[in-house]
């Protein structure tokens, strides 16, 4: 199931919290050999962690990972901002309709409909908040797996090769995309937005706004 | 309340919250948007990054200051369940399980606070913190239908009051050019001379998706409402020469407009 905690939340669901945290690490360290810190518990935390960010996490039947991203509001401090600004032309993302997302992760051997439950809930954050526009930062060869996914976004810059390469991109909002993202993720558009009611304790009311 | 009444003029609201001069005026700004929606009260509670506190609103006194002396910043829900956090909430959606949550609301409805409340979290720069609440006496559906209906507007004015306030902040020295950047200044630059989106996005070599962004970002940043107003604030700021000069210095295009006229959104 889609669950929608903030990192203050998390502690809450114990399994979850180190489970995810442990996959990150296998992804960003193992994996894609990014410059990131592994603490003594086997976790990939970063600064961004202490800024009580919102998760979007695919919870298995078995409470463990499945897979993740997480989002910051750009009014705030971001990720981007402060360290991607040469990859997105030095155009500095602020508005209250546009939130980062990063670290995508994949729990290892994840079906791949879990990448698309987290593309439909993300797509939730923006149809509840009014929001237009994610600015993310993933590893570049996730392009592939997105545009698999039917939810490509603009890759503003990338840097480095292979594997290990990072890439700032933008998601915008396009209500028509969303019923071919539930269908890759095999989920109705009613379980997703009972999930969504579950975490935030409302429905996803969904107001178009031009 | 608002949903029917009249529509707010957001643009011109936002208008009057840019000119604000201090305090009193966005103390003015609050009842007016109070009596506006026809809601008990409208609330801003900001919290600066060295830890000062202000707040304006329509409470009454009495309340603000019972509230203080009651402690009741340690026990309030909505005051915890939105610090640090940043999606618009429902107080309904907080918790209020505790007997002593139960008697502050019991306590707040008996001082005209109302039984329904909805709050918008703003996180600024540097770990600013600000809440913008609506409070009202009401039936869950009529709220429900007055945030749903409102909740764009509302968080475009909460967090247009931040920007005020930040810049009320003390020894707040005022970014140049507000944050923007080259790009986002050529793309306003095109936009003011009059070329379609769709040409602005390509002369940048961006996706005209990727344009809206840039443009909904230095909207954001120079406290415009819509794009209009965007490159007008920033024609007045000089952070865009178009005409003559613009002319003189960057050549020309094909398809170029010579009547400089600003682009609606």
């Amino acid at each position: 199931m889609l669950r929608y905690l903030y990192a203050r939340d998390l502690e809450q669901f114990q399994r979850l919290q180190d489970s995810m945290f442990r996959d990150r690490a296998d992804q960003f360290h193992r994996r894609l050999g990014w410059d990131v810190t592994v603490d003594g518990r086997g976790w990939e935390r970063d600064q961004y962690d202490d800024l009580n960010p919102l998760y979007v996490i695919w919870e298995r039947p078995d409470g463990l990972h499945g897979g993740s991203t997480r989002f910051l509001p750009t009014t705030g401090r971001t990720m981007v901002n402060e360290h991607f600004l040469h990859l997105t032309d030095g155009v500095a993302f602020r508005s209250p309709f546009i939130w980062e997302c990063t670290r995508f992760c994949l729990a290892p051997e994840a079906p791949s409909r879990v990448a698309s439950a987290l593309m439909v809930g993300g797509g939730e954050l923006m149809r509840a908040f009014n929001l237009r526009h994610f600015v993310g930062v993933f590893d570049a060869p996730m392009v592939r797996i997105y545009r698999m996914l039917g939810s490509v976004p603009d890759v503003l810059g990338s840097q480095g090769t292979g594997r290990g390469a990072v890439s700032v991109g933008l998601w915008h909002y396009a209500s028509e995309e969303r019923r071919r993202v539930l269908e890759r993720a095999g989920m109705s558009s009613e379980l997703s937005e009972h999930w969504f009611q579950r975490s935030f304790g409302h429905p996803v009311e969904a107001r178009m706004i031009a | 309340m608002g949903c029917y009444g009249m529509a707010l003029e957001v643009e011109k609201y936002l208008e009057r919250v840019e000119r604000a001069d201090g305090l009193s005026d966005i103390q003015t700004l609050i009842v007016d948007l109070r009596d506006h929606y026809r809601v008990h009260h409208v609330v801003y509670h900001w919290v600066s990054s060295d830890g000062e506190q202000y707040g304006c609103g329509t409470y009454d006194p009495k309340w603000v200051q019972h509230y203080v002396d009651s402690e009741y910043l340690r026990i309030d829900p909505v005051i915890i369940g939105c610090f640090q956090r940043f999606h618009p909430v429902d107080w309904k959606r907080l918790d209020w399980s505790s007997k002593q949550a139960r008697t502050f609301q019991q306590d707040a409805i008996a001082h005209g606070v109302g039984n329904q409340g909805y709050s918008i979290p703003i996180r600024g720069p540097n770990g600013q913190f600000a809440l913008f609440s609506l409070s009202h006496s009401c039936s869950d559906a009529e709220w429900s239908d007055f945030t749903r209906t409102h909740q764009r507007e509302l968080i475009l004015i909460a967090h247009y009051f931040n920007l005020k306030a930040l810049e009320f902040e003390k020894n707040r020295t005022p970014e140049p050019s507000r944050g923007l950047s080259p790009r986002e200044v050529d793309a306003l630059t095109f936009l003011a001379m009059g070329y379609a989106r769709g040409q602005v996005a390509d002369m940048l070599s961006i996706s005209e998706h990727t344009l809206r962004a840039y443009i909904e970002s230095a909207r954001f940043k120079l406290g415009a409402m819509n794009t209009t107003h965007a490159v007008a604030r920033a024609m007045v700021e000089g952070l865009i020469i178009v005409g003559g000069a613009a002319r003189a210095a960057q050549g020309d295009w094909p398809g170029r407009k010579e009547v400089v006229r600003t682009q609606a959104r």
